[in-house]
């Protein structure tokens, strides 16, 4: 049946690179867009919340407070 | 034409096999339900040998024989049922068998969860029979004493423990 019809022959050659043309653009393209979701929903407001604590961050006041409370062993509290 | 050589080469181990064996041990292992001979070619069914080894059927009855013969001939003058006998002399699964699949995960799946309710059951016992007291540091006192503690130390203040708690109003926010 099939002897006076002959079939295309299959491609045998090159297929790793027909897959990695294919498909390493699109990795590619996939890993820069984590790195750059991660960047700007982590990093940034990781950053940006650090930066606004220590904008108005009093030190001395906090040392007292925790001096007071009671937590150091060099500075006991100034009752006693 | 395969499946006459395929013939042929099972006749030729068939016979070989009823030379090595006395006649006595040949007749209780003729069908080789128990001892499968792993040093001849054995038949199986895998989706990626579509010829294998030798036929599924080695041993013909007469009719079987004679369909053979037929076989030799023109395979135009074979009705559809002698084809189909014949694909079932040389393979035991069609493709289509071979994928089906069957219901046994559901099998597994149920085994899997009687053995960790077992396994559950097994541990609770341990828990209330095996296992000593906890810690006093795990009492309600101890751990508001820890909790006060970590938040005079301002503990992570920035995004964690201590950014919860509001220090003017001595609760948590």
């Amino acid at each position: 049946m099939k002897s006076t019809m002959s079939l295309v022959k299959p491609a045998m050659r090159g297929l790793l690179a027909k897959r990695l043309r294919f498909h390493l653009p699109i990795a590619f393209g996939l890993a820069l867009v984590a790195a750059v979701a991660f960047k700007f929903t982590v990093t940034e407001p990781r950053k940006q919340a650090y930066a606004d604590f220590y904008k108005h961050y009093d030190s001395m006041k906090e040392f007292s407070a925790m001096r007071e409370a009671g937590v150091f062993e060099s500075v006991r509290p100034t009752g006693k | 034409m395969l499946a006459s050589r395929a013939l042929v080469r099972g006749l030729q181990s068939g016979f070989w096999r009823r030379v090595s064996t006395s006649s006595a041990a040949w007749a209780a292992h003729t069908h080789d339900v128990d001892v499968i001979d792993c040093s001849v070619p054995q038949y199986n069914n895998r989706l990626d040998t579509p010829l294998p080894d030798v036929p599924f059927v080695r041993n013909l009855s007469a009719e079987q024989k004679k369909l053979k013969e037929k076989e030799k001939g023109s395979w135009t003058q074979l009705t559809k049922e002698e084809k189909l006998a014949l694909y079932r002399l040389t393979h035991e699964l069609s493709y289509a068998e071979m994928r089906q699949g069957s219901k046994e995960w559901m099998t597994v799946l149920g085994g899997i969860f009687i053995f960790l309710g077992f396994t559950g059951l097994l541990v609770w016992w341990q828990r209330v029979y095996v296992y000593g007291d906890v810690p006093h540091t795990l009492s309600e006192e101890s751990v508001a004493q820890q909790t006060q503690r970590m938040i005079d130390m301002r503990v992570n203040p920035v995004h964690g423990f201590s950014h919860k708690w509001d220090y003017e109003k001595k609760q948590w926010k």
